[in-house]
């Protein structure tokens, strides 16, 4: 079970009203690398893993819904009151004739969230190792967002979540070494 | 000196259509150098660890866009 604590991970501001900038971050709210897949693919994958691991996956996928919640506090902020014009101009005008200003999970170009992004093969190097590259791919994607954002406030908030996604990688990549078994063997080969 | 930021430099076509990007970058973050996180590694202070999202300096290692890269000068 989870205990909710109503506050954000980390303080949300946005200081520019350009509502283009929500289209990018819906990249992390639905898309392949966002974090609606990363919570889903290591909340479900710990059920089959070897127990020197599970709670890894129950820390990083729970943290990872603090992180969506980010992503939709940030992608509300800038369309809440947008005016149509402003939504047409964003390119977000298919968005509102299907969703209003409600949030969706879909990715930057509009494709609805698919379980088809993540994996759970049951091999757990397999599985780690995939958990691996989906934080390399949600960082790097945090790089492109942040270049294509002139907002300082927002990048700020990005550049925290891009943080995680370097420590959340680098937990990962010490579980496949913990489950290698060889980290305080005497090395004779 | 050591970066975690790498360049390399694509092959330039005498009849590329567009004006060359000569320079190309990308991102070696510091998870890929430490291996299993040794004890006793520099820590920031709660506030700061808070404020920059992780606990240890070593992991620290911001990314700013090359918009304000150039406003800052520089970016650590
Ligand atoms: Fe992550």
């Amino acid at each position: 079970m989870w205990i909710y604590e109503k506050k954000l991970q980390y303080p949300v501001r946005v200081s520019t009203c350009n509502p283009k900038l929500a289209k990018y971050l819906i990249e992390q709210y639905g898309g392949a690398d966002g974090e609606l897949a990363a919570a889903l693919r290591y909340l479900n994958q710990r059920y089959s893993i070897p127990d020197k691991v599970i709670g890894l996956l129950t820390d990083i996928g729970t943290e990872e819904f603090a992180h969506l919640e980010m992503i939709a506090t940030m992608v509300y902020k800038l369309t809440k009151d947008a005016t149509l014009e402003q939504l047409k101009e964003a390119g977000l005008d298919a968005h509102y004739v299907n969703h209003d200003r409600a949030l969706f999970y879909n990715n930057a170009a509009g494709v609805p969230w698919t379980a088809a992004y993540i994996q759970a093969k049951g091999d757990p190097i397999a599985d780690l190792y995939e958990d691996i590259a989906a934080e390399e791919k949600a960082r790097a994607t945090y790089q492109w967002i942040i270049n294509m954002s002139d907002d300082p406030d927002l990048n700020d908030g990005l550049r925290f979540l891009r943080e995680r996604e370097i420590v959340h990688a680098q937990r990962f990549r010490e579980a496949v070494e913990i489950l290698k078994e060889e980290r305080d063997r005497k090395k004779i080969f | 000196m050591f970066t975690t930021r790498k360049q390399y430099y694509p092959y330039i076509s005498p009849f590329d259509p567009c004006p060359p990007i000569r320079v190309k970058t990308y991102v070696t973050a510091p998870n890929l150098y430490l291996g299993f996180q040794p004890p006793n590694l520099p820590q920031f202070s709660p506030h700061e660890a808070l404020q920059k999202g992780t606990l240890w300096k070593v992991f620290y290692d911001p990314y700013y866009s090359p918009y304000e890269m150039a406003n800052k000068g520089d970016y650590k």
